[in-house]
């Protein structure tokens, strides 16, 4: 079935980069709320201003930048074990 | 039939039958046999029933309450969605395997004694195997025997504490039992393999993805959930499982960023998600323990059913490596609508049902105090939804076209699929009644605006993260490779250090070989001159000489007997 040239939306990279605008504009608009509702938070450092959003967005660069090099230390070609 | 029957037994003895019966007919029993279990389990009373004198001791066949009931439900549940999944691939091994395992589960969790916990837990790991070699390569006999091997000892460990225990009069009886003897130590670790604590972890990562399609679904559900379900009976309230338990949800994911086999990937975030559950059962509160089991069960499903569709994609398109997928929304729509369905569980989106059971977790840790643990899961969550929530949907059905194209997964899979998502919806949406299940009355609502906010803000600010690495190329790609993890240690460094210690004991006995050989070949030299023909033992001697020394032999005779 190889061939099917059917074009589809997201093949568009156009469309593609409105949907990562349309995921920022999403973000600024939850950053906003932050602004309006007054939270119930345990810890203060919950309640800082966006804090989740901020902390989501470093905890996941961290992540995947330190992944990224832990592969030098533990990446091995696919047949490391059966050789 | 009465409380009293152990209710294991209708799985584990229908499954001699499964071999005996051919297509419709077998198909029919693997969908029964759970279904007529789950008819019995619902009409079961709570209390203590089943009970046998052995050795002295008491066991408790069914001991039947919240907590036990919880999981027999779940264990049900994803029986009867693995048979319906399973429904295209009809092999008698594996649909036996799966009924043996579910029914050693059930007989697990209604365990009121050690001794019936262990001789259920040694079935389900020896059931279990099947699953793993049905896949019938190589690769994954092999793997079966490790993960056999590590089954087993974790096993030994278990009857080795329940030993001590009994020598020290603590009895039989399986309700709680802390780290105060030695006895709980060997049964916490037996069941910290059966978790997968870090370091004992990686029979997981290392077996689970080598099983068959349907063998890897069957196999997230039980073994990890049994032990999550012993802790919380035994261990509950233990402070160090909350520091293990934290260590278990943030390190995995690591793994799971650069691991390129996508089940490999969900065997990593299964290992991440069961740390938020041992966090709970150390922190032990209500509603702690209610978060913990309320996740199992969650965990289960979607969990189940990420490994479903993934599952489906190593069906259809023959693999399941990040490097060689991609654009497969274009073959497989429903099954990918359904992996996301899982990721947005697993990543505690609103509506979802993991919002509604790890929350009770990150609450539990939160409202006692333990910033840094709060802190560090927080994380985890951001990085679960990283790696399984957007990694696996996205390098599976969408990243750049890898040009396959195949057929969406069979009606059978769909349907399994279908109705792991409606779960993992019913929960999320409407918690109230799952609530009711818990085994301690729920004073939390997971749907206060607050809630929702931080988890979207934290949700969506992960999503642009990924985003932003992704569009400027320092993502790392999907590879071809595989990751060294503490299989390492008996994958290579034992059988390394095995050849080595072989090669010093050849060498050493080579070594004595060739200091002796002068000496025997001297003392050989020596025996052959005197047996030669003129050799002194061996000429021939005159008579006189002969009558010589006869006289000799005699006198000394004499003088001796004198």
């Amino acid at each position: 079935m190889k061939g099917n040239d059917k074009r589809y939306w997201l093949d568009e990279p156009a469309n593609v980069t409105k949907l990562y605008r349309g995921l920022w504009a999403v973000g600024i608009v939850l950053v906003l709320c932050d602004l309006l509702l007054h939270k119930h938070e345990v810890f203060t450092i919950a309640g800082w201003f966006s804090f989740y959003g901020f902390f989501g967005f470093v905890a996941c660069v961290v992540l995947v930048v330190s992944a990224k090099g832990l592969r030098r230390l533990l990446m091995r070609d696919e047949d490391y074990y059966e050789r | 039939m009465s409380a009293d029957f152990p209710v294991a037994l209708i799985m584990i003895i229908g499954a001699v039958f499964v071999p005996l019966l051919r297509g419709r007919a077998r198909a029919a029993l693997t969908l029964a046999l759970p279904l007529l279990t789950f008819a019995f389990v619902l009409a079961l009373p709570h209390g203590i029933y089943g009970q046998v004198e052995f050795l002295g001791g008491q066991l408790v066949l069914m001991r039947i309450d919240k907590l036990s009931l919880l999981f027999s439900y779940v264990f049900l549940l994803a029986t009867m969605l693995a048979a319906i999944y399973a429904l295209h691939a009809q092999d008698a091994a594996q649909q036996a395997g799966t009924l043996v395992y579910a029914g050693s589960a059930l007989g697990a969790v209604f365990a009121g004694d050690l001794l019936t916990l262990f001789v259920f837990l040694e079935i389900a790991a020896v059931s279990s195997v099947i699953l793993i070699w049905a896949r019938r390569t190589k690769a994954s006999f092999s793997a079966g025997m490790r993960y056999l091997v590590v089954q087993l000892a974790a096993g030994m460990l278990l009857l080795a504490g329940i030993a001590v225990r009994m020598a020290a009069g603590d009895g039989l009886a399986f309700d709680h039992i802390g780290l105060e003897g030695s006895g709980g130590w060997l049964i916490m670790l037996g069941l910290g393999i059966k978790c997968a604590f870090p370091l004992l972890h990686n029979w997981l990562q290392d077996a689970y993805p080598e099983a068959t399609a349907t063998g890897t679904v069957v196999l997230s559900a039980f073994t990890t959930k049994i032990g999550i379900y012993a802790l919380a009976r035994g261990f509950a309230g233990e402070d160090l499982l909350i520091y293990v338990g934290t260590a278990m949800a943030a390190f995995p994911i690591f793994y799971a960023v650069i691991e390129n086999d996508l089940r490999r990937v969900l065997a990593y975030s299964m290992n991440n998600q069961l740390g938020f559950m041992v966090v709970g059962v150390g922190i032990g509160s209500e509603l702690a323990l209610n978060g913990a089991v309320a996740h199992a069960f969650a965990d289960i499903l979607f969990k189940g059913l990420l490994f479903m569709s993934m599952g489906a994609v190593l069906f259809r398109a023959g693999t399941v490596k990040g490097s060689e997928l991609g654009g497969l929304y274009k073959s497989m729509p429903w099954t990918t609508g359904f992996c996301i369905v899982g990721a947005a569980s697993i990543s505690a989106f609103p509506l979802f049902s993991g919002f509604v059971t790890k929350s009770m977790i990150m609450s539990a840790a939160a409202g006692e105090g333990y910033m840094f643990v709060w802190l560090v899961l927080l994380f985890a969550s951001a990085g679960v939804f990283h790696h399984a929530g957007i990694k696996i949907p996205y390098f599976a059905f969408f990243a750049h076209d890898s040009g396959i194209r195949c057929r969406e997964a069979p009606t059978s899979m769909l349907i399994a699929m279908g109705g792991a998502a409606v779960l993992c919806i019913a929960i999320g949406s409407a918690p109230g009644l799952f609530y009711q299940l818990l085994p301690f009355a729920v004073d939390y609502a997971p749907y206060t605006p607050t809630h929702i906010l931080d988890q979207v803000q934290l949700l969506v600010f992960s999503a642009l993260a990924f985003a932003v690495l992704m569009r400027t190329g320092i993502y790392p790609p999907e590879l071809k490779s595989v990751n060294l993890d503490t299989d390492w240690s008996y994958r290579r460094l034992l059988p390394t250090m095995a050849a080595g210690i072989q090669c010093a004991w050849q060498y050493a006995v080579s070594a004595v070989m060739s200091s002796l050989a002068p000496v025997v070949s001297g003392g050989l030299r020596q025996v052959l001159a005197a047996h030669r023909d003129d050799g002194l033992l061996a000429r021939t001697w005159t008579t006189g000489g002969a009558a010589l020394w006869m006289m000799i032999l005699l006198l000394v005779y004499l003088l001796s007997y004198l």
